[in-house]
């Protein structure tokens, strides 16, 4: 055949030169994607004569254990188009400055002849302030110096902290964990400043709050190697070809593997095609399902068949074996506190009684206190040695057996009420109990373990309202019982659950649940995670390689946290940080409140006394009372606060402190939450990086666009009528609030669009930055392929002379050293997390106000603004004299720390007559990370693990001693990335190779759980949690529409087909980073689109790609419309993040002046009161850790189909 | 035997997400030039679909690749006799709006607006005219049943299945998709090398890459209606077409090509197989029930002395040979026998091998009357509108093969020629691997 060619006369086939010379480039450099991606990716990026042309990925991930499939490739068809933003026109190249701003402000300057006073009086006067405020997102920028720009910040800065106070300069940044450095520099200047970080994994609402609420643990899951073990997967709210693209083909390859899979999914998403069995069942009924599989593994697996590995594996590491009191009234108990030690007069005198719990000896029948609650985590000052979970006693270290079920010795059968609130039911069930004496008196006690058995109606044989079958409909949670919620048949629930059952039974664990955002993002999303754990509880599961709970969204694991959190925020130089949960911080300040309905509208609780309150009052009450953090703190500024209490003759921080106590307690100084419409109370200056803190992530950013910037907005929603009774209601909610937004980025997104100063951030290739990640066990570096392009700067830099330059101005406007008030929320991993026993409010008189017991924490803080800078630059000596940790985990590292002066391989700084370790540019940054976390410093962990001995009494320092040489540095993860070491800040063990799982640090090594009783907890007893009706584990149903109340207005035009809007992660961006990049735009259709079932389509007349209006009370998003069979009726999908600058027409339903929307445009933040809970063990505050979360996915729309696009 | 090598690859489809990084990769190395925007050298489908350009496979349209009338091997739509009687007008080929009109966007806009009364937004404009347009189609436009009625139902390979069983692909108890991502096949009897009439396109020897001299294309465009896959493209600027060049630059370097090394699925395998190029034209005129066993054939095994003694005869290095035996896609395509060519009956002897994919089994829905339930709900909770009951429960473990969402004579029309048992073969191999496995690490199934 005459088109084979062989090689005969070279010069015919010359030619082939032409694609040779395309491809040749000169060198490759490593990087990855610095922000919001989970992936970890390392890249090789490739450069010619200077510019980035192509990227590829890595292939030199060390190898973990044999029989694992490898990691590489790594990284999507989202990181892949990166390089096309390097030279692209939405990169921003200058710093930019809106032209309304700059000219007021330049006028005022020239004026005045002084910034401040030109700042001054650009804040004094309403009109001017409104003229740029009323700009914002309309176009108009300008190009400007640096120089400028930082002189304005710089003002800005000093004469908010002079005139309000520093905690009311915000900033925001997301998940640091891909870009570490880019994330501390912002986080430190803010924090040296006295400035306020605001949370995000909360916000984003991808913080599982079932994870603190059963583990005591923010979020801890398997390396997706781990799926590899895994033998039965069920996949929920997870589409792992979206959102975990470069660590889906592990999914593929456990089915090659003899995995079963099951995907649960409303639509036909990507993950079900590598389903063997799709479960449709209806968006957000999730819960019911896993609430029947928890029905007949109890009835079954437990009851029936007895399976010794599930029933040992309960009653070691689950609170199953504790006793509850349960509370007679009226004819039936009730379920109440758990049994605390020092209920019994035996033990009534123990140290931190309150906080640890009872067994029932199952040989002896003797009343136990087991070793390893919370109570003995802080016994003799945390040296008390029984901080574990073995089968010990800690009266007498002798060995017991827990007792799980009083079943066949009890004193009496008791009716317990049970309320099952998807039908809502009350029942009567029989329960069996021990009668106790008490200090209190008599108590009728139950086990955990048998509540949960009637909780989940499993009868046993006892009397009470129990289904006789798993076909009883009306009765929780049988199989026919789910039907009405989920669509799905009770057969496919058996066979589920009996296959779940059999796979842990005979693998000892190996069945898992990958989890994900469209779980998560459910109003009662942390309800419907409980409802899968226990089913992995029950069978033995978690801890376990091949098993657990895998949440993979948002949180992407800073590895090395013990060193970065110190340097990120400022601990080597301050004793206090001001760190604000962004959820209740949002919902009050953009004031969404306002439009808040009575939450009971919309979810099933009981009614009492804390039931019967305006979620803005319960946030309030979970403010005074230290359960959450809210700045800015009072009304008062707190310099002035510090000054005041010393002229009142305060001589030192006590005194001070106690000032500022009496003024509380007098309420004579009032907490700005109180009084969110107030001028003094207002958010003023907003740092944005890394993240489009306007668009991407702000739910209801209508509310933010009217009530953060002063302008244009989409919303229809009117005051609700139910108001709080607590907080202050002025006629009029402020618009405006924000004096000045600064935006870094590289590129024009939404944010950058409505901010009032953009500065040019280098890119992901352009600067020295560390990544990591849950999904691997790797850290690996971001590198500078080139030098940051035009005028741009990394943030690093761009903080550090923000901090020279706010310096700079406070030797001319602030040159004295201020004394600042602090308040902080009680906090997890710390002894606060014992104080409250009890639901208490000081302020409404139940108990005495004792800041860090009753009440919030209050701290003095002196800072010396012209020296910010200085303190930015360089590593402060707490590191040295006060060691390092995290976790509840510590070590000291004084020699790393004098070793960093010492060595020729780290920079350091003289000031004045003392030399620090360098952190002036991003390179030391990531030396110090690295050499200071027991991660990538073995010596470290070899410390850590000697320290966590103490505390629990168990030999743990042999996890690390093989480890105990390595040292990391960043030149070492330029070659290759690196596999950290096993440490005691996270909870899974990977020697050897091995896949690192969560919590098998627990379950094999008995450490216990950071929760009330160490154990994995199926009960929640804080007093909240019983008053909302969530102690137990339960199915509370998804709110219909009318009463979530985003479409009150919408729908009194007249009768609309309302669909639930869902919003899961897309296809072609990761959050709002690539998607407007031409190449996602080229492969997606163009535009974000909004997905509809064939079946409203018709009923709609829309047609495949039609422009559609998607909107309610809140906003409107306008998009083109995907018509698909794989969207079932009664829903659509907007993908997550949208930006709202690429092709988006104006709205007609507003009245076609008015640009629509983004995704976040249609969302309001609703928020669960139960989640502010605190100091209480796991129920204790801590940054992105604990707390309300910005739900999203009951949002409910109409859809009007456009006729006129305009643009 | 006249022995040649070939550099081939197969794509695992049971592995395939869909994410189409491949596609980027090859974009950003080689088309991202005027001309050139509109084309994917590699691209991914979703299936059922119609694909891109639209409805490359209906050869009633679009008359690629070659037909065997009275057992002699024929061009079915330009060959250069025909093409060459017919040189202004070519009826068969593709036009812009078959794949779609390349744009971007007026992104500056949204820096350089001046102080409006409305926000700024970037409007999307044409790569070809540079005016605003209105975005009608894509290279990826009927991704993951995108726009269902319009184009996954006009799939190609459903026209042989009877109505109801096409629709009931579309209905939540038999609905499934899969991915399937294609380059250019560098086939064994390339139909584009047969209808230039310059002379241009050639299939090299050492490796069997087809490649298009960028020097020698006069512009015919015969080789784009002639490639039944649709993987040549002409580059409007240039004036020359050009295809997928398997990233010879790469290869030669000891670089797999782009798209299988981005191939983040770990779906691509890559590797040398050796053929006897002496019966390329009597196994691709092979009735076309034959048509894939005999192709197979036709690929030797490296191990026999005979092949190893010819290979060398013709040139073939050693390294190559030794590649050739290590080669996965030999075990895929020949020792396993996973994999099958993409449409056999193109008769162009595909160098490129596709596993085809597992789908989760089928369900069944029955219509309950709810309103009894419904009546007894809270107040709060929210009504679901349907009346139907998914069940998806199976007799079996994992479910049978013929449980399997699809009909398989859906994937018998891609994969061999409608040949039913060829693909039920191969998917009853992958579900013997996992239960395989199953027995060999849980034990719970034999």
């Amino acid at each position: 055949m005459g088109w084979i060619k062989d090689i005969i006369a070279p010069d015919t086939r010359k030619w082939e030169e032409f694609y040779r010379n395309r491809f040749q480039h000169d060198r490759v450099v490593r990087s990855t994607h610095g922000v919001n991606c989970t992936g970890g990716c390392s890249w090789q990026i490739h450069v010619k004569e200077g510019i980035v042309v192509w990227e590829t990925q890595q292939l030199d991930y060390p190898l973990l254990e044999d029989k694992l499939p490898p990691y590489e490739p790594r990284g999507c068809q989202r990181g892949i188009s990166f390089s096309w933003y390097l030279y692209s026109p939405l990169r921003i190249k200058y710093p930019l400055i809106r032209g309304a701003l700059v000219d007021a402000y330049r006028s005022e300057k020239q004026r005045a002849g002084d910034p401040m006073k030109a700042w001054e009086a650009l804040q004094s006067d309403p009109k001017k302030r409104q003229a740029y405020q009323t700009a914002r997102g309309k176009g108009g920028f300008r190009r400007t110096s640096w120089d400028e720009v930082m002189e304005i910040m710089a003002v800005a800065n000093i004469y908010t902290a002079r005139k309000y106070g520093p905690d009311r300069v915000f900033g925001f940044s997301p998940i640091p964990a891909m870009s570490m450095i880019s994330y501390a520099a912002g986080a430190r200047f803010l924090q040296l400043f006295g400035g306020v970080n605001l949370s995000f994994y909360d916000w984003y609402c991808d913080l599982p709050n079932a994870m603190p609420e059963i583990w005591g643990e923010q979020t801890d899951v398997c390396e997706s190697a781990d799926w590899y073990n895994a033998k039965m997967i069920a996949d929920m709210g997870a589409c792992l070809n979206m959102t975990r693209t470069p660590d889906c083909h592990f999914f593929a390859e456990s089915r090659h593997n003899g995995t079963k899979t099951v995907v649960f999914s409303p639509d036909f998403s990507m993950i079900s095609k590598f389903a063997d069995q799709w479960v449709p069942l209806h968006a957000g009924s999730d819960g019911a399902f896993w609430m029947a599989v928890g029905h007949v593994l109890l009835k079954e697996f437990h009851h029936e068949q007895q399976t010794p590995y599930f029933i040992e594996y309960a009653k070691r590491y689950t609170d199953s074996p504790m006793l509850v009191v349960l509370n007679k009234e009226g004819d039936r108990y009730i379920p109440g506190r758990m049994l605390r030690a020092n209920q019994l007069a035996q033990y009534k005198d123990i140290e931190n009684g309150d906080w640890k719990f009872v067994n029932i000896d199952a040989r002896t029948g003797r009343l136990v206190v087991p070793k390893g609650a919370i109570g003995h985590k802080y016994d003799k000052g945390g040296a008390g040695g029984q901080w574990n979970m073995k089968y010990e006693n800690s009266i007498d270290d002798a060995a017991f057996e827990p007792l799980l079920t009083l079943l066949s010795q009890n004193d009496e059968v008791v009716q317990t009420e049970f309320t099952e609130f998807g039908l809502d039911k009350k029942a009567l069930r029989g329960v069996p109990v021990k009668h106790l004496d008490s200090t209190e008196g008599r108590l009728v006690v139950a086990t955990i373990y048998d509540l949960i058995m009637a909780q989940y109606g499993v009868g046993r044989g006892l009397t009470g309202d129990y289904p006789p079958d798993y076909s009883d409909k009306d009765a929780a949670y049988t199989p026919a019982w789910q039907e009405i919620f989920t669509g799905i048949d009770a057969k496919t629930v058996l066979q589920f659950a009996r296959e779940w059952g059999n796979t842990a039974r005979v693998t000892e664990g190996k069945c898992m649940i990958i989890i994900g955002a469209g779980v998560n993002q459910w109003y009662h999303g942390n309800l419907i995670y409980r409802a899968g754990a226990m089913a992995l509880l029950l069978s033995g599961c978690v801890g376990k390689n091949g098993g657990g709970l895998n949440h993979y969204v948002g949180q992407e694991k800073l590895a090395p946290a013990d060193s970065w959190a110190t340097i990120a925020l400022a601990k080597d130089w301050l004793a206090g940080n001001r760190l604000q949960q962004a959820p209740i911080w949002h919902y009050i300040n953009s004031s969404q409140y306002r439009y808040d309905g009575h939450f009971a509208n919309y979810n099933s609780v009981p009614k009492n006394k804390l039931t019967d309150m305006h979620n803005a009052d319960s946030i309030f009450m979970s403010v005074r009372n230290g359960w959450m953090p809210f700045f800015p703190q009072f009304k008062q500024n707190p310099l002035e606060l510090g000054k005041e209490a010393i002229a009142a003759g305060a001589r030192d921080d006590d005194g001070i402190k106690k000032h500022v106590l009496e003024k509380l307690k007098s309420r004579k100084l009032e907490y700005a939450v109180g009084d969110p419409e107030a001028p003094e109370n207002h958010p003023r200056l907003w740092y944005i990086w890394r993240g489009n803190a306007i668009c991407g992530s702000m739910k209801g950013m209508e509310y933010c666009l009217n009530h953060y910037l002063g302008t244009h907005h989409n919303i229809i929603a009117k005051d609700s009528r139910e108001r709080p009774r607590e907080i202050k209601w002025p006629e009029m909610a402020a618009t405006g609030k924000m004096d000045l937004v600064v935006d870094l980025n590289f590129r024009m997104d939404s944010s950058a669009l409505y901010s009032d100063i953009i500065l040019p951030a280098a890119s992901w290739y352009e600067k020295a930055d560390l990544n990591s990640t849950d999904l691997h066990t790797f850290i690996h570096p971001l590198s500078a392929a080139i030098t940051p392009v035009w005028e741009a700067k990394t943030d690093w830099a761009i903080f550090r002379d923000l901090a020279r330059a706010t310096s700079e101005a406070a030797k001319k406007y602030l040159p004295e050293v201020q004394v600042d008030v602090t308040m902080a929320p009680l906090s997890h991993d710390t002894a606060d997390e014992i104080t409250q026993p009890h639901l208490q409010d000081w302020y409404k008189g139940d108990c005495e106000a004792i800041p860090g017991k009753t009440m919030h924490k209050l701290g003095v803080i002196r800072r010396d603004y012209t020296r910010l800078y200085e303190k930015f630059i360089s590593l402060g000596e707490n590191v040295r004299t006060a060691g390092l940790g995290g976790h509840g985990n510590h070590y000291m590292c004084a020699e790393q720390y004098d070793e960093m002066l010492a060595s020729r391989h780290f920079a350091t700084e003289q000031q004045d007559d003392r030399t620090y370790p360098s952190l002036k540019d991003d390179v030391s940054v990531c030396n110090a990370i690295l050499h200071l976390s027991t991660l990538t410093n073995g010596e470290l962990a070899v410390r850590a693990y000697r320290n966590m001995e103490k505390k629990t009494g168990l030999e743990l320092t042999h996890i690390a001693e093989g480890a105990k040489d390595v040292r990391i540095n960043y030149g070492d993860l330029q070659a290759q990335p690196r596999r950290y070491n096993s440490s005691p800040l996270w909870s899974g063990l990977m020697n050897d190779g091995r896949a690192y799982a969560a919590f098998t640090y627990n379950i094999e090594k008995l450490v216990p759980f950071r929760t009330l009783s160490g154990r994995q907890h199926f009960y929640l007893d804080h007093d909240m949690y019983i008053a909302y009706g969530e102690h137990l584990p339960t199915y509370k149903p998804s709110p219909k529409p009318e009463a979530f109340g985003d479409l009150k207005e919408t729908l009194k035009a007249g009768k609309a087909k309302v669909l639930n809007v869902l919003t899961p992660h897309g296809k072609w961006h990761i959050h709002s980073t690539y998607g407007d990049n031409l190449r996602m735009m080229t492969l997606s259709r163009g535009g974000y689109p909004t997905w509809v079932s064939e079946q409203d389509a018709a009923e709609l007349d829309i047609k495949d790609n039609d422009w559609i209006e998607v909107h309610n009370d809140n906003g409107v998003f306008a998009s083109r419309a995907i018509v698909s069979s794989r969207i079932p009726k009664g829903v659509c999908i907007v993908y997550h993040s949208t930006e709202r600058t690429i092709g988006v027409p104006k709205s007609q339903v507003r009245g076609g002046n008015k640009r629509a929307g983004g995704l976040n445009s249609f969302t309001r933040v609703h928020l669960k009161p139960n989640l502010l809970a605190g100091g209480y063990a796991q129920f204790s505050y801590h940054f992105n850790y604990w707390g309300p979360v910005a739900c999203n996915r009951d949002t409910h729309v109409t859809i009007t189909k456009m006729d006129k696009v305009r643009f | 035997m006249d022995i040649r090598s070939q550099i081939s690859m197969v794509f695992h489809l049971d592995k395939c997400l869909g994410c189409h990084t491949c596609s980027v990769a090859c974009k950003n190395i080689w088309t991202d030039r005027k001309g050139a925007e509109y084309m994917y050298w590699n691209n991914v489908e979703t299936k059922p679909g119609t694909g891109f350009p639209t409805r490359w496979e209906d050869q009633g349209i679009y008359k690629g690749g070659w037909e065997s009338v009275g057992g002699s091997l024929q061009l079915k739509g330009a060959g250069k006799q025909k093409g060459l009687l017919n040189i202004f007008h070519n009826p068969n080929m593709p036009v812009i709006d078959d794949y779609f009109e390349p744009f971007t966007y007026k992104y500056l806009d949204l820096i350089e607006s001046p102080e409006d009364d409305c926000q700024p937004v970037a409007r999307p404009v044409s790569l070809i005219t540079g005016k605003p347009m209105d975005i009608k189609m894509g290279p990826n436009w009927d991704d993951d049943l995108s726009g269902t009625p319009d184009f996954a139902r006009k799939d190609p390979n459903l026209a042989s299945l009877a109505p109801a069983e096409q629709e009931a692909m579309f209905q939540l108890e038999k609905m499934a998709f899969f991915y399937l991502p294609r380059v250019c096949n560098h086939c064994l009897n390339p139909a584009c090398v047969a209808s230039c009439p310059s002379g241009a396109i050639y299939k090299r020897g050492e490796d069997g890459v087809v490649l298009i001299n960028q020097n020698v294309c006069r512009a015919w465009r015969m080789c784009v209606t002639a490639c039944p896959y649709k993987k040549t493209y002409y580059n409007w600027n240039a004036g020359k077409s050009e295809k997928c060049i398997l990233c010879y630059p790469r290869i030669e370097s000891g670089q797999a090509p782009a798209c299988m090394h981005t191939c983040v699925g770990r779906i691509r395998y890559i590797g040398v197989l050796l053929y006897d190029a002496e019966r390329i034209e009597r196994v691709a005129s092979a009735p076309e029930g034959d048509l894939v066993n005999r192709h197979l054939e036709m690929l030797l095994d490296p191990f026999d002395p005979e092949v190893i003694a010819s290979a060398k005869a013709n040139g073939i290095a050693d390294s190559t040979i030794a590649a050739a035996q290590n080669s996965p896609v030999y075990k895929f395509v020949k020792e396993w026998g996973l994999a099958l060519p993409l449409h056999p009956e193109y008769r162009t002897l595909p160098s490129l091998f596709y596993v085809p994919p597992l789908l989760p089994v089928m369900a069944s829905i029955k219509q309950v009357d709810n309103t009894a339930q419904n009546a007894k709900l809270n107040d709060i909770s929210k009504i679901w509108e349907d009346s139907w009951l998914y069940d998806t429960s199976t007799a079996d473990f994992f479910g049978g093969i013929d449980d399997a969402r699809f009909p398989l004579q859906y994937l018998a029309n891609m994969f061999s020629a409608g040949n039913l048992e060829q693909v039920k073969d191969r998917l009853k191999k992958l579900m013997a691997i996992r239960i395989y496995r199953r027995w060999k690490t849980v034990g719970d199934i034999s």
